[in-house]
C-alpha cells in the first residue's frame, strides 16, 4: 500500500458550509488506515508496538490528540491537537482504528481487541505480547466543553440566533445592561459556548417553536428559550423544567398576556412537582419561597426574562402594573411532596405523583398566616379562612384565585385529623362563604363592595377549583401563606396550568 | 471583542439605537453644555437668544476642561434639570 496521501479531500460536513471554512480542514488519506491515539492514554501506550506493525506493513496514519511527538514507535505521527480530524471522524475513544477506502469510511473499531484490529487491518499477528482485549480512553474532542468549542470554530452549532458583537472597551455585563435585556439584575452573557452546553440539557431541537410568546405574538424557539435561561444563571439540567413552565406560560388559558399588562400585582409563580426537583436539587423546605436556591431563583427568573426579552414584555409598557411584586424577578418553589401526606399539587391537575411537572399560578407576594395555638383541624381551617377572606379586600367575594401554601408543622395538625386535601378545601369553602350583608357598599364602613340589592344570597370567596393548596416549608414554625391571585381568575382570566417536564 | 446570541425576539437592530429627537423643542427645558473648548460660549450664546425668542427655557451648562469626560455630579444635574442638551464640539 501506498504511504497516507495528503491531499484534501475532506469533503464539507454541511452543504452550507463556507469555502473558507473547508480551507481550513486538515488533509484525510482516502484510502488506508488511520489511528486516533493520545499519550495520556495506557491502552494507546500499550499499542504503539502494534502502530509501528501496521505502518511498515501499509498505509497507517496515525493522528495524535494531546502531544505531537507520539508514539514514538511512528515515523512521522499527524499532529491534530486542535482535534480538527478528530472532530470530523466523531472520535468518541482513542485509541480508534479506521479503515478508509475511495474517500469514505469502510470500518472502524476502538480500543485494543486483537481480533477486530486483524480484521480490520487485514494483518495477521499483532501484538502478539499484548492482552487480547484492553478498553480505550476517552477522546479529547469529546470532553465537556471541547465539543461546544469545536463546533463554534467550525460555524456548525446550527444555531440561529443573531450574534451581537461587544467593542474590546465595552463591559459585557454593562453592554447587555444597556441593550434591555436584563431584569434590572446582571445576566451571564449568553455566548455561544453557554447557549450550548444549555442546550445540552434537553433533547429538543433548538429549532422547536413551542409557541407564540405574548405580548408581542414572536415565536419562541428552545434556543430562545436557553439563552435567556444562560442569562438567568441556570445550569443545562434545570432547562427541561424552564421550558416546561414556558410552555404553561404560552397555554392560552392561562392568559400570559394579561397577566403581563393587567396593573395588578401578578405574574407566574412556578410550582415544582415530581422526582425533577431532587433531581436539580431544588427547595421545598426551609425557605423555600425565598433565596438562596439556585434552581428555584433561576428557573422562575429564566421565564421572566422570556416574557421580557422574546415576548417584548417590559415595566410601564405593556406591563402595566401599579405596584407590581418581588416575585416578578423570580418566583419558583417545590413542593415538599416527601414530607406531605397529600397528593402533590400537580395531581389536582391531572398528573400523577411521580411524574415531573410544573404549574403556573398567577400570583403576587406571600400574606402570612400566623396561628402557633390550634391543634385541632376546625380552629387551623378557621385561621386559614379568616386569612383568606381578607384577599384584595374583605368586601370583594370571589376576589381571586389563591394557592394556599401550607407549612409541615400546620400540615401535621390536619394529617393526625385524618383530613385530606379535599376535605381541607371542602371545610376551607364553607367558611368562605361570605353573606351578602358584609359584601354590599359601605358595609363595614368601606366603600367598596357591591351596590345594594345586587346580590341575591352570599358569595364565596374563591370560585370552584379557584383555591389550591401545596406544602412547603422548614419543619419549624406554625406559619403558612397565601399566594393571592388575579381578579381575572378563572375561564374568563387566567387559569393555573400544569404541564409536564420532558427531557 | 466577545460575542453573545441576541436574546431578543430580533425586531429591532443589533446596534443601540440612537434616542429619538424630539419633533418640537416648544415645552421643553433645553440645556447647552460648553465643553469648554474655546468660542463654543458664542456659538452658545447665540443659541440661548434663539431659543429663548421662541419662548424655550434654557439652562447652561460647562464641563470643566474638554479633556475630560463630564464628572458624574454635572451629568446627573443636566439629566434632572432638562429634556435635551445641545453642545458645541468644536472651535
Amino acid at each position: 500500500m501506498d504511504r497516507p496521501v495528503t491531499q484534501p479531500e475532506l469533503p464539507a460536513k454541511t452543504p452550507d458550509e463556507t469555502p473558507t471554512m473547508s480551507r481550513t480542514l486538515p488533509a484525510l488519506p482516502a484510502d488506508g488506515l488511520i489511528a486516533v491515539v493520545k499519550r495520556d492514554c495506557p491502552t494507546c501506550e500499550l499499542i504503539a508496538p502494534v502502530l509501528a506493525d501496521l505502518q511498515q506493513r501499509g498505509a497507517l496514519a496515525v493522528y495524535t490528540q494531546d502531544d505531537p511527538a507520539f508514539p514514538e514507535t511512528v515515523a512521522q505521527p499527524i499532529d491534530d491537537r486542535d482535534l480538527l480530524i478528530s472532530h470530523r471522524l466523531e472520535i468518541e475513544v482513542v485509541p480508534t482504528l479506521i479503515r478508509r477506502s475511495g474517500g469514505s469510511e469502510t470500518g472502524r473499531t476502538y480500543g485494543w481487541d486483537r481480533a477486530e484490529w486483524e480484521k480490520l487491518s487485514g494483518a495477521a499477528g499483532l501484538g502478539p505480547g499484548l492482552p487480547a482485549m484492553r478498553p480505550g480512553c476517552g477522546a479529547l474532542n469529546v470532553e465537556p466543553g471541547r465539543r461546544e468549542d469545536l463546533l463554534i470554530r467550525l460555524g456548525e452549532t446550527g444555531l440561529a440566533a443573531r450574534r451581537v458583537d461587544f467593542g474590546n472597551d465595552e463591559d459585557e455585563f454593562e453592554a447587555i445592561f444597556e441593550r434591555g435585556w436584563t431584569d434590572g439584575l446582571p445576566v451571564v452573557p449568553p455566548t455561544e459556548r453557554r447557549v450550548l452546553r444549555m442546550l445540552a440539557g434537553t433533547t429538543r431541537d433548538p429549532k422547536e417553536v413551542l409557541g407564540l410568546c405574548p405580548p408581542n405574538l414572536v415565536e419562541l424557539t428552545v434556543e430562545k428559550v436557553a439563552i435567556n435561561a444562560v442569562m438567568a444563571g441556570c445550569k443545562p439540567d434545570y432547562l427541561p423544567v424552564v421550558l416546561a413552565a414556558v410552555e404553561a406560560a404560552l397555554d392560552p388559558a392561562f392568559s400570559m398576556h394579561g397577566v403581563l399588562a393587567t396593573t395588578m400585582f401578578v405574574s407566574p409563580v412556578v410550582v415544582v412537582n415530581g422526582p425533577v426537583r431532587r433531581q436539580i436539587g431544588m427547595n421545598a423546605l426551609g425557605n423555600a419561597l425565598g433565596q438562596g436556591n439556585r434552581a428555584n431563583a433561576t428557573i422562575g427568573r429564566a421565564l421572566q426574562l422570556i416574557i421580557r426579552n422574546v415576548g417584548g414584555g417590559r415595566p410601564q409598557e405593556v406591563d402595566r402594573a401599579t405596584l407590581g411584586n418581588p416575585g416578578k424577578y423570580t418566583y419558583c418553589f417545590a413542593e415538599d411532596e416527601e414530607g406531605s401526606s397529600w397528593e402533590p399539587l400537580s395531581n389536582d391537575f391531572g398528573i400523577a405523583r411521580g411524574t415531573s411537572a410544573v404549574t403556573l399560578f398567577a400570583g403576587y407576594g406571600l400574606q402570612g398566616i400566623v396561628d402557633q395555638k390550634a391543634r385541632d383541624p376546625e380552629s387551623l381551617a378557621n385561621s386559614f379562612a379568616e386569612s383568606l377572606k381578607v384577599l384584595h379586600n374583605v368586601k370583594l367575594a370571589p376576589a381571586c384565585d389563591a394557592l394556599l401554601v401550607v407549612c409541615p408543622e400546620h400540615e401535621r395538625t390536619f394529617r393526625a385529623a385524618g383530613w385530606s386535601k379535599a376535605r381541607l378545601l371542602e371545610e376551607l369553602y364553607k367558611r368562605c362563604e361570605i353573606p351578602l350583608e358584609r359584601l354590599e357598599q359601605g358595609a363595614l364602613g368601606i366603600a367598596e363592595g357591591y351596590p345594594p340589592g345586587v346580590l341575591k344570597s352570599s358569595r364565596n370567596k374563591f370560585r370552584p377549583g379557584g383555591l389550591m393548596i401545596v406544602r412547603a416549608g422548614g419543619s419549624a414554625g406554625m406559619f403558612s401563606g397565601i399566594i393571592g391571585g388575579w381578579t381575572g381568575g378563572g375561564f374568563a382570566g387566567s387559569m393555573p396550568v400544569s404541564r409536564e417536564v420532558k427531557s | 471583542m466577545s460575542t453573545v446570541l441576541d436574546p431578543t425576539a430580533e425586531l429591532s437592530p443589533s446596534t443601540r439605537p440612537r434616542l429619538v429627537r424630539p419633533e418640537q423643542l416648544e415645552g421643553l427645558t433645553v440645556g447647552l453644555l460648553d465643553i469648554s473648548k474655546p468660542r463654543g460660549n458664542i456659538f452658545l450664546d447665540q443659541l440661548e437668544s434663539l431659543l429663548s425668542d421662541r419662548g424655550i427655557e434654557v439652562r447652561r451648562y460647562m464641563k470643566p476642561t474638554v479633556a475630560k469626560p463630564a464628572p458624574v455630579p454635572l451629568r446627573q444635574q443636566i439629566v434632572g434639570e432638562v429634556d435635551l442638551v445641545i453642545e458645541g464640539l468644536a472651535d
